[in-house]
């Protein structure tokens, strides 16, 4: 028995789009994600699941905020500089919400050079992007001392509602620590994209998947969810 | 086991710069807008809907062109998208119970009191 009958090959066809689109792709009995790749696939999954763990955190903050009879401090004082005798409501956290802009946007370079292959632009914007990271961690550390000194903890502080401590340091903290994992994490890319692991092929520590300059883009949707989670963070806890 | 070809082909991310650069500039310009608000000391329905009018569309920019959301296939964009709106109807579920509760301590202990007075 040394013949066999191939099936007959389906033809190869052209994704649809739209709605027929996602209906033929969730129903294909096959790879859903036709065109994404799983590690970029399951950073989408594990970034949802995140959302819901700072949902959760923002909820709970709701919550305490609207539930309590103590009026909650006015953030605007409470976060404001003292700059050559002016008081500048906001301002340390206004610089933080640029800081973190900006190292998305150097991100972006990153993941554009890389799939151009230009090594030493994506290793220095990645470069760029973790310090801009590490200024805003170092920052974060600066406004905690700053309101640690002034008594804020969580169970209390001297400005206001006491659920205030809890929920600050909960939120940024758990925000904070995803910043300094990101760094972390940059840097290591950085060093590979440097010593052409890329280019080679080099397989990784972890998965021993072949290495290409998609691991960069996959950063980069981490990164681009940290700043998003900032972006509601400034607005519903520093701003309203 | 046969080798399976993956023959799916992992398109690669290529845009022109420019598209990211203009959506970086919408982002300072919107980030100044909110800290304008504050800064101006806007109150009441007009701050709290120019901050989330200025959230969404942050967050809209940097899903839809940073995060390429924008040029994925539905598939995956609904498979993500669709899930936050639990969240939302986690926070309509709060905020009807945090405003009973505050409702039920202004009942019992009365109206801006401190609640744990152990200071």
């Amino acid at each position: 028995m040394t013949e066999t009958t191939q099936p007959p090959q389906p033809k190869a066809q052209k994704p649809q789009d739209g709605w027929a689109g996602v209906k033929a792709d969730w129903s294909s009995d096959q790879r859903v994600f036709k065109n994404v790749s799983w590690g970029k696939a399951m950073m989408w999954i594990f970034l949802l699941s995140d959302t819901f763990v700072f949902g959760i955190f923002l909820v709970s903050y709701m919550t305490s905020r609207m539930s309590t009879r103590t009026e909650w401090p006015e953030t605007s004082e409470v976060f404001a500089l003292h700059i050559g005798g002016t008081e500048l409501p906001l301002l340390l956290i206004a610089v933080m919400t640029f800081v973190l802009i900006s190292s998305s946007g150097t991100m972006v370079m990153a993941v554009n050079y890389g799939y151009r292959k230009a090594r030493k632009k994506t290793a220095a914007f990645l470069l760029v992007t973790a310090a801009l990271g590490a200024s805003f961690v170092g920052m974060q550390v600066f406004e905690w001392s700053k309101l640690i000194k002034e008594g804020v903890r969580p169970w209390g502080n001297p400005m206001g509602a006491e659920q205030f401590g809890a929920s600050f340091f909960m939120i940024t903290g758990f925000h904070g620590t995803h910043v300094s994992i990101g760094v972390l994490f940059l840097l290591i890319l950085a060093r590979k994209v440097w010593r052409r692991d890329y280019d080679t092929g080099k397989r990784g520590f972890f998965t021993s998947r072949k290495g290409s300059y998609e691991s960069i883009e996959i950063m980069g949707l981490y990164w681009h969810f940290v700043d998003l989670v900032w972006v509601f963070i400034f607005a519903f806890f520093y701003l309203w | 086991m046969t080798a399976h070809k993956n023959h799916v082909e992992n398109a690669p991310q290529q845009h022109p710069l420019r598209v990211y650069l203009i959506v970086w500039g919408w982002l300072f310009i919107l980030s100044a807008c909110s800290y304008l608000i504050d800064y101006l000391g806007l109150q009441g329905y007009l701050r709290w809907s120019l901050i989330l009018m200025f959230m969404m569309l942050k967050a809209g920019l940097i899903i839809a062109f940073f995060m390429h959301m924008k040029w994925e296939r539905g598939a995956l964009s609904w498979a993500i998208m669709l899930p936050v709106v639990a969240v939302l109807a986690f926070v309509v579920l709060m905020a009807l119970e945090s405003d009973y509760t505050f409702d039920t301590r202004v009942d019992n202990f009365g109206p801006n009191t401190v609640a744990f007075p152990h200071k």
